[in-house]
């Protein structure tokens, strides 16, 4: 579990959050939506650890972020898993060594158990057969399931997506969210996505917490956002005509 | 202040590069990947230039010795202490600062563009060590590269004078030999050292805390280009003023 206790940041003076206050549940995927130069990012990235904070707490599972050593903090962030918006695949390496970097540097497997484990969770993420390819000769889903292969390779407890689904087309969103969310329910890890994909807060939002300006102005789950009248939500979720009939169809039903 | 703050900031890069060092096995493969990029892919060049910046130190020192009271093997002489003493050293470390500090500055550059670094800092890897030290052992074998600059210069300077009808042979290598201070070579591998550190920091410096894209790894090259040979043209300076006043 995360908890986020009145999370501030700026940029020289631009005060990017403005005091934020959530928690994330284990087992369950959490979306954070909004518009663009809402935050989200930014707000990933501090419970990445990759941006400090200016006040606030940040809780994994009880141990105050801020308050660990250094060394500490990098245990934990041994801990995490990361699917960037580019992915950030290591174009060095071939896709099933970029699977295997974290298992070499962490563990004391020898090279054919990692290999093993690399193939089973590439196998696990619908990827046979591509573990020689370089990242570059890898489609943009395709690079998503590598990253997202080697953020769960070495079974972490947090998950951390930043927009998975940027670049790819309708069919290949819904098998990423799809995929992230069993993963989440598989191995029971408290998964944090960044997103600004109406498809994703409906099909996987248990959680959703939504940031406008830097704060927190609504927070819900997939099954009471279509009840929300929170104005700022409504207006965001709600922007195209589509998703407009699909309230007003789903509020008729109910 | 933007100066202050950045020679801060390279001496806590520096302190970070020696914390929690990568896993030994992972560490040994890429040293050897950087002595190859960096050292031998460098053999080339260096091996290029040296023999013929050689042959023309001996040229113009021939040719600007009319006296005929001055021996011949002077020639010889001279083309050893400047090879030695400067050329090998210093001029091929600023050649270095283009060719290997661009290369390195570039290549952690997009590392931090595409969001490597980040994914390395979020699996808790020390992304300095991983990234920095390596480089910074395999350019530890950078005397090596300039040995071979040493002796390539000053072959290049015989080839030159021999074949130009200079002088001859035996005189060449006469000077060469002519008043030899062995602490001349202690000090041009002391100063080849101190550059081989700092053509493993500076460009990685600009490479790491690099912001922005593709434009701005560009930049980031040149502004490491710019410092590491103004950074090595000062040390030269003050290591000379050290060592041999």
């Amino acid at each position: 579990m995360i908890e986020v206790k009145d999370l501030h940041k700026s940029f020289g003076d631009a005060h990017i959050l403005k005091g934020i206050s959530t928690s994330f549940e284990k087992g369950k995927t959490s979306l954070v939506i909004g518009q663009s130069g809402s935050g989200k990012t930014v707000f990933l990235k501090c419970l990445l650890g990759l941006f400090h904070p200016e006040e606030g707490t940040i809780a994994y599972d009880g141990k105050i972020y801020s308050e660990l050593s250094v060394d500490e903090k990098r245990n934990l962030r041994a801990e995490m898993g990361m699917v960037f918006q580019g992915s950030a695949l290591f174009d060095s390496m071939t896709i099933l060594e970029n699977v295997m970097f974290p298992l070499r540097m962490f563990t004391r497997q020898s090279k054919s158990e990692m290999e093993d484990r690399a193939d089973f969770v590439l196998k696990r993420v619908n990827l046979e057969g591509a573990h020689h390819k370089m990242p570059s000769e890898a489609s943009g889903g395709m690079q998503k399931r590598v990253a997202i292969a080697r953020a769960i390779v070495n079974n972490p407890k947090y998950l951390f997506c930043d927009e998975p689904n940027s670049g790819l087309d309708p069919k290949t969103a819904i098998v990423i969210d799809n995929l992230i969310q069993e993963i989440t329910d598989e191995y029971n890890i408290t998964t944090i996505i960044n997103s600004h994909d109406m498809n994703s807060v409906m099909e996987i939002g248990e959680k959703i917490v939504f940031l406008k300006d830097g704060l927190k102005a609504w927070e819900g789950s997939n099954a009471t956002i279509f009840k929300t009248d929170n104005e700022a939500v409504t207006n965001f979720v709600y922007s195209s005509e589509l998703f407009k009939k699909v309230r007003k169809m789903y509020l008729d039903e109910n | 202040m933007t100066y202050l703050h950045n020679i801060g900031k390279y001496f806590i890069m520096i302190g970070e590069m020696f914390r929690k060092p990568t896993k030994w096995s992972v560490m040994r493969t890429l040293i050897l990947k950087d002595i190859d990029d960096l050292i031998i892919g460098s053999l080339g060049i260096v091996a290029f230039i040296s023999f013929f910046v050689g042959g023309v130190v001996t040229i113009q020192t021939a040719l600007n010795i009319s006296n005929p009271l001055i021996p011949k093997y002077l020639v010889g002489f001279a083309t050893r202490q400047s090879v030695i003493l400067e050329f090998a050293p210093t001029f091929i470390s600023i050649i270095m600062a283009g060719k290997v500090g661009s290369f390195i500055t570039s290549s952690i550059g997009t590392m931090r563009v595409t969001e490597q670094i980040d994914a390395l800092e979020v699996m808790g890897i020390n992304a300095l060590n991983y990234l920095v030290f390596p480089k910074f052992i395999a350019l530890m074998l950078y005397p090596f590269v300039i040995s071979i600059a040493m002796f390539l210069g000053i072959i290049g300077g015989m080839a030159a004078c021999v074949y130009g009808g200079f002088s001859t042979l035996e005189d060449y290598i006469v000077g060469v030999q002519t008043d030899f201070i062995p602490f001349h070579i202690t000090y041009a591998f002391i100063k080849t050292f101190v550059f081989a550190f700092v053509l493993a920091t500076i460009p990685s410096f600009y490479g790491y805390y690099m912001k922005g894209g593709a434009l701005e790894v560009g930049k980031a090259s040149t502004t490491s280009f710019v410092w590491t040979s103004v950074v090595i043209i000062l040390l030269n300076y003050i290591l000379t003023q050290l060592l041999l006043s």
